[in-house]
C-alpha cells in the first residue's frame, strides 16, 4: 500500500537543513526533477536551473508510452527488468497520471509468428507479464486491427502523460524545499583547478546573469549532457538520437499496440487522450536543437502503423514533430568512469572524479527513457550520496508524488 | 471487457489511491489558495507593449536575401512580444524566418531562439497539442503554437505573437498558470484522478460530457479568449466551470450542493454572457460555453426541488 502523500509534506516542512551540501542540477527534464526530488527527501539542499520552461526538451516530446519492457526483452534484458520494476513503481507513486490500458503485440507475417516464441521466452525471462490473445479475441478487443492478425501478446504498457508524470516530481520536489528555476541556462561552470564550484546562468525571465556556488554539479541535460560537460572541459560520450513521431486526430485503439517484430521504426501506435501517437524513427545530430521531420519518416510511419491498423492510412495528421534520445555511446571516452551501483546498460551515471583527467564536484547521469527516469535519479543521488559521505536511503520508491497541479499552486 | 493483467486496485483500494491523489496534503500556504479569491492580475504589469514604439529593435534578416527566393521558401515576418520581469513596458522585436509548409508557430519560435536570440521567454512541452503549455495569440487569436501553421496564417503582414491574456505574465510570451489552476480548485475539480481506464465499468452512456471533460489540456486558452475574464478578474471562467458541469453530470459519489452554490454566484455561470469565445479556441473540443448553458438548468432544477421538495419535471402545473 502506497503511503499518503501527505507523508511528503512532513519533510517539507522540516525542509533540509542550512547547512546541508547543496547540489546543483542542470537540467528540467525528467530525470533532473526526479533526482531533485530523490535529493530532497534524502536532506539535501537542491537548486534545479533549465533553459526553457520544464519538460520542453526531450521528456514532454516523448511519446507518453510507460514501457512494460516487453519491447526490449529480446534486445536488452536489463532494460526490460529495469522497465517492468519502474513500470510498477511509477502506477503506485503517481495514481492517476496512467490510462492503464495495458498493450497488445500483434504478430501479422509469418516473421512475427516466428519471432512470437522468442518474444515470449524474453518476457518470461525479464519477468514481463505476458498473455496469449487469439485472433477473435484481440481483433474483439481492438476491432481497428489489421484484420489478416494472427495472434497478439498482451503486456501491462500503459499510457502515461509525458509531462505531467515529471511535474509531479518536480512539485513534490519543490514543496520538500527543492528551489526549482525555469528559463535559467547555464552558460558557463565556474571552476577552481579541476574542482567544479557552481554554474553561471542567463536569466531570461530577468534579462540577467548571475552564479549559483554548489558542493556538486549533476549534469542531467539528456541529449545536451555532452555541451554542458563541455563547459566543465568534460567529455561524456552522449549522442543526441533524433527519432520523429506523429500524432493523428482521434483515437484509433484503446490500447498500446505495438508490432511483434524486433524493435524498429514506426512499431508503436499509443492512444493519448483523444488522440493517437505513432512513433518512431531514428537518426542521429551533433546538435540535439537540430531537429527537423524528414517527410519520408512521418510516411514511413504512417504506412507501418497502417499495417497494423488499416484505418491509418486515411487518418488527419494532426502534427509532426521529433524529440532527441540521449543515448550514450559504448566506445567511451570516459571509459572506466562508469559509477554506481548496479546500472544498467542503458543509463549511465559519470562520477568525473574518477575520469582519466579528474574534475571534482562534477557528475553526468545520461541515457535511460522517460519510464525509467525514477531509477536514474536514485542511481544519480546515490552516488552524489557516496560523493558527500552521506549514507542516506532513497525513499522515491515508496513516497506518492503530489499531483501535478500542485506545481502550478502559489 | 478486456482483461487487465495490471490493474487498478480493486474498487474500495482503488477508491483510497485516488483520495490521495486527488486532495494534496493541506498546508498553511495551500489552503489559503484554496480559499481565496483568484487574484486581479495586476494590469500594469501585463501592459500590452505598445505597438507603436516596436520596431525600436532591428528587424533580424534570417532569411535569404530577397532575390534569391526563386528556389526558397518565402521569408515570413514575425512580429513577437517582449517583456522582461521588472521591465516597466514592453515592446515587439521583429525576425524574419525562412518556412516551410509544415512549420508551426512553435517552431519558429525555436527557430528564433536558437538562430536568433537565446533569450526568447515561451512555454512548451509536447509539440502535438497534448500537453496545453505552447498557448499564445497569434494576429489577436488564442491558439496552441504547436497546432498552429504558418501556412494557414495571412502573411501579407508581420505575423504578431503576444502571450495570452488575462493572466500573468512572467516574460515574454510566458504567462504564469497559477491563477488558471486556483479556479480548478475553487470549484473543486480535481483534475489528476485515478485513471478513468481500469477497470470494467464503462461510463453511463447518457453521459456526454465523460468524453468531452477528460479532454481539456488545461492550456488556458479559453480564459485568455473569454470577454468576461476580461472585464471580471474574479469571473471563474470558462475551463473551472466546464470542469465542475462535469463533477455534476458524474458525481462519482460527491456532495453536489457545494459545487451547484458556488457556480450559482455572480462570479459564475450568470457572468457569462455567451459570448462563446471559449468553445471557439478551445483546441480540444471540450465546449465550456454548453457546459456552462448545462450548469444554468442543474442550479435552477436544483433550486426549483429546494423549493417545491420535488423535481421540476414532476411538478405539475
Amino acid at each position: 500500500m502506497p503511503r499518503l502523500t501527505a507523508e511528503v509534506s512532513s519533510v517539507g516542512e522540516a525542509g533540509p537543513d542550512a547547512v546541508a551540501p547543496h547540489i546543483l542540477i542542470v537540467g528540467g527534464g525528467g530525470t533532473g526533477g526526479a533526482l531533485a526530488h530523490d535529493l530532497a527527501l534524502r536532506g539535501l539542499r537542491v537548486t534545479l536551473v533549465e533553459r526553457g520552461e520544464v519538460t520542453s526538451g526531450t521528456t514532454g516530446r516523448h511519446h507518453g508510452l510507460l514501457h512494460s519492457g516487453a519491447r526490449y526483452a529480446t534486445t536488452d534484458r536489463a532494460a526490460a527488468i529495469e522497465c517492468i520494476a519502474e513500470n510498477k513503481i511509477l502506477r503506485r507513486i503517481c495514481p492517476g497520471s496512467f490510462e492503464e490500458n495495458d498493450g497488445l503485440f500483434a504478430a501479422i507475417t509469418d516473421e512475427d509468428v516466428e519471432f512470437g516464441n522468442q518474444f515470449l521466452e524474453s518476457c518470461w525471462q525479464c519477468a514481463v507479464p505476458t498473455r496469449r490473445i487469439d485472433r477473435e479475441q484481440a481483433l474483439r478487443m481492438e476491432p481497428g486491427l489489421n484484420p489478416n492478425l494472427r495472434f497478439a501478446i498482451q503486456v501491462p504498457d500503459a499510457t502515461m502523460d509525458a509531462m505531467r508524470v515529471p511535474l509531479r516530481f518536480f512539485a513534490t520536489a519543490r514543496r520538500n524545499g527543492a528551489d526549482i528555476r525555469p528559463f535559467t541556462e547555464v552558460v558557463a561552470v565556474t571552476m577552481a583547478g579541476r574542482t567544479v564550484t557552481g554554474v553561471k546562468v542567463d536569466d531570461h525571465a530577468a534579462g540577467r546573469d548571475y552564479e549559483i556556488g554548489a558542493d556538486i554539479v549533476v549534469n542531467a541535460a539528456g541529449p545536451w549532457a555532452g555541451k554542458v560537460a563541455a563547459l566543465a572541459g568534460v567529455s561524456v560520450p552522449v549522442v543526441p538520437s533524433p527519432g520523429v513521431l506523429v500524432a493523428l486526430r482521434g483515437r484509433y485503439c484503446n490500447m498500446v499496440l505495438n508490432r511483434l517484430h524486433p524493435p524498429g521504426d514506426g512499431d508503436l501506435i499509443l492512444p493519448q487522450r483523444g488522440g493517437t501517437v505513432l512513433g518512431t524513427s531514428s537518426w542521429v545530430v551533433d546538435d540535439p536543437d537540430d531537429l527537423t521531420t524528414p517527410t519520408e519518416h512521418v510516411e514511413a510511419i504512417m504506412r507501418e502503423g497502417a499495417a497494423m491498423v488499416p484505418a491509418i492510412a486515411r487518418a488527419q495528421i494532426r502534427a509532426t514533430w521529433a524529440a532527441a534520445r540521449p543515448l550514450v555511446g559504448e566506445a567511451g571516452t570516459a571509459a572506466g568512469a562508469s559509477a554506481g551501483r548496479g546500472l544498467a546498460r542503458e543509463f549511465r551515471c559519470f562520477d568525473h572524479a574518477m575520469d582519466a583527467a579528474p574534475t571534482e564536484g562534477f557528475v553526468t547521469i545520461a541515457g535511460g527513457k522517460a519510464t525509467t527516469l525514477r531509477a536514474m535519479a536514485e542511481a544519480a543521488a546515490d552516488v552524489v550520496c557516496a560523493k558527500l559521505g552521506r549514507v542516506r536511503p532513497c525513499r522515491t520508491a515508496e513516497v506518492v508524488l503530489l499531483p501535478h497541479t500542485a506545481w502550478y499552486s502559489a | 471487457m478486456n482483461p487487465r493483467l495490471v490493474r487498478g486496485k480493486p474498487s474500495a483500494e482503488s477508491a483510497r489511491v485516488s483520495a490521495t491523489a486527488r486532495i494534496p496534503p493541506v498546508e498553511p500556504d495551500q489552503s489559503a489558495a484554496h480559499t481565496k479569491p483568484v487574484k486581479p492580475v495586476d494590469q500594469s504589469e501585463s501592459a500590452p507593449p505598445d505597438e507603436s514604439v516596436a520596431s525600436a529593435a532591428p528587424i533580424v534578416q534570417a532569411g535569404p536575401a530577397t532575390e534569391a527566393t526563386l528556389l526558397e521558401p518565402p521569408a515570413v515576418h514575425f512580429r513577437v512580444s517582449r517583456f522582461k520581469k521588472g521591465d516597466r513596458k514592453g515592446h515587439f522585436d521583429d525576425f524574419n524566418l525562412t518556412v516551410e509548409p509544415a512549420t508551426t508557430v512553435l517552431d519558429a519560435l525555436l527557430q528564433i531562439r536558437r538562430r536568433h536570440d537565446p533569450s526568447l521567454v515561451f512555454r512548451h512541452s509536447c509539440m502535438h497539442a497534448s500537453c496545453g503549455t505552447c498557448g499564445v495569440r497569434v494576429n489577436g487569436r488564442e491558439v496552441l503554437g504547436c497546432d498552429t501553421k504558418i501556412a494557414n496564417l495571412p502573411v501579407e503582414k508581420p505575423i504578431k505573437v503576444e502571450p495570452l491574456a488575462n493572466q500573468r505574465p512572467v516574460a515574454d510570451l510566458a504567462t504564469d498558470m497559477v491563477d488558471f489552476y486556483a479556479r480548478f480548485d475553487a470549484v473543486g475539480m480535481p483534475l489528476t484522478r485515478a485513471a478513468e481506464v481500469g477497470d470494467d465499468s464503462a461510463p453511463p452512456e447518457s453521459i456526454k460530457m465523460f468524453e468531452c471533460f477528460e479532454n481539456c489540456i488545461e492550456c488556458g486558452l479559453c480564459l485568455s479568449a473569454c470577454p468576461i475574464a476580461r472585464m471580471n478578474r474574479s469571473y471563474i471562467g470558462p475551463a473551472a466551470l466546464a470542469a465542475a458541469a462535469r463533477v455534476v453530470e458524474e458525481p462519482r459519489g460527491r456532495e453536489l450542493g457545494p459545487v451547484l452554490a458556488l457556480a450559482a454566484e455572480p462570479n459564475s455561470v450568470w457572468g457569462c454572457h455567451d459570448a462563446l469565445e471559449c468553445t471557439s479556441v478551445c483546441p480540444s473540443a471540450v465546449d465550456p460555453a454548453m457546459a456552462i448553458l448545462g450548469m444554468r438548468r442543474h442550479i435552477a432544477v436544483d433550486r426549483v426541488k429546494r423549493l417545491f421538495g420535488a423535481d421540476p419535471s414532476s411538478v405539475r402545473r
